[in-house]
């Protein structure tokens, strides 16, 4: 009897005596995402269900991410098929407006230059001795684009897909702070002043035929061009036609709301049961949160570096600072852009301009993940 | 295939892909507006 009492009370005791010391440090972790998501406001429906599942996942014995473990079937329902982002798409070309970019198309190549930072992160990975398929999931980082980097890593570097995943996330709500310094840096007074609404006076809106044609033809020829990255692409799009067509819009509500609300909650749990200590606490984490903050600075020089050029060939037309809203951070990007200008010439509204860039940055971060993988494809890299 | 190989493939097709394609999606939306102005709506 007394035995049988012992042996009932160490059983009570062995989540602690089982306990690793990255265990309480991912708690403390964790913890410290619910709090930057609760009390900050920062990317708050993502960063609640990682910090959550960050501490789950690092409560000793309970095996949540074992075989029978409910994370592990969440896990295996929609992150190791590459479902879920997927899904996040669907939603995300339903929220997306392209009509700005339709309105200025040459501001397309903004959001490819935006993605710069992606395959200067893989060179500068493979520097620092990261396998080929690591240094494309590190490099994914800078397409900005939480979904993305999630497929991407999902696919062909799991064992990163917590640290991939949260520097993603974390990046892209330090956008307005990591910006900014940037874009000071590498324009002048005169460049930030300029008021592309009083120099631009021919830019004309797209019909809503052409509204509908656009999401359909860049699927067609994105996905001859790149289609490994056909996934992507194609629920991007189906998301902006079913938008656009007006004609489902039940579809195009649940897609927005209902289903990408269920599926981050599912997303987010997942990416937090990644992070069991014992493999996410190592020097490689600290060395992919690095690359993840280059891979951003570097798409915003380049973004900016682009647009000055664009700049000089239009003869004074582009102002330097939609440069940086090249990037998938939609439509934080844009805000930070209109913020800045404002900063310099209070009756500057360059928002709408941004926000095309930063469609275009959207639209581009997938192409860029696309066009990588089929590359790869093509390398022999990947099956 | 070696690391330094595939780090520049990775830069130059990578990049000047991403660049190539959406600069011809630039011009392909310009076709598009041209082929389905606003006033035809009208």
């Amino acid at each position: 009897m007394l035995e049988a009492i012992i042996n009932g009370v160490s059983g009570l005791g062995a989540g602690f005596a089982h306990m690793h010391w990255s265990n309480p440090v991912m708690i403390v972790v964790g913890c410290f995402l619910l709090f930057l998501g609760i009390k900050k406001d920062v990317e708050p429906m993502l960063l609640v269900p990682i910090g959550f599942g960050a501490i789950l996942v690092n409560i000793p014995l309970a095996d949540l991410m074992g075989n029978e473990g409910f994370l592990r079937t969440i896990y295996d329902m929609g992150i190791s098929n590459e479902l879920f982002p997927l899904l996040i798409f669907i939603g995300i070309g339903a929220m997306t407006d392209f009509g700005p970019l339709l309105e200025n198309p040459k501001i397309f190549l903004l959001g490819a230059a935006g993605q710069c930072g992606i395959f200067l992160t893989i060179g500068l990975a493979l520097f620092f001795g990261f396998p080929q398929l690591d240094a494309v999931a590190i490099g994914v980082i800078g397409a900005c684009d939480g979904p993305t980097a999630i497929y991407v890593t999902s696919r062909y570097a799991p064992h990163l897909l917590g640290a991939v995943s949260v520097a993603a996330y974390s990046y892209m709500s330090l956008v307005p702070v990591i910006q900014p310094p940037i874009m000071r840096l590498l324009t002048t007074k005169k460049e930030r002043s300029i008021d592309m609404n009083a120099v631009n006076k021919s830019y004309k809106p797209a019909s809503k035929n052409a509204r509908i044609a656009f999401p359909l033809a860049i699927t067609i020829i994105g996905g001859m061009i790149a289609p490994q990255g056909l996934p992507l692409l194609a629920t991007i799009m189906l998301g902006n036609l079913m938008r656009e067509s007006g004609v489902v819009a039940r579809l195009t509500k649940a897609s927005e709301n209902e289903i990408a609300n269920v599926v981050t909650l599912f997303l987010g749990i997942s990416i937090g049961a990644t992070m069991d200590g014992e493999k996410f606490l190592t020097s490689q984490t600290l060395m992919i949160l690095a690359f993840g903050f280059i891979a951003i600075c570097l798409d915003t020089v380049c973004g900016v570096l682009f647009a000055k050029l664009m700049n000089v060939m239009t003869g004074g037309k582009i102002n330097p600072l939609i440069g940086a809203a090249g990037i998938s951070a939609y439509p934080m990007a844009a805000r930070v852009v209109q913020r800045e200008g404002q900063r310099h010439n209070k009756q500057n509204f360059l928002l709408m301009h941004a926000v095309g860039a930063n469609t275009g940055g959207q639209a581009g971060s997938v192409m860029a993940a696309a066009i990588m993988l089929s590359v790869l494809k093509g390398m022999g890299i990947i099956p | 295939m070696d690391n330094w190989t595939f780090g520049w493939t990775m830069i130059i097709v990578g990049m000047g892909g991403t660049m190539a394609t959406l600069g011809f999606f630039a011009i392909l939306m310009g076709v598009l507006k041209r082929i389905f102005p606003v006033k035809e709506e009208k």
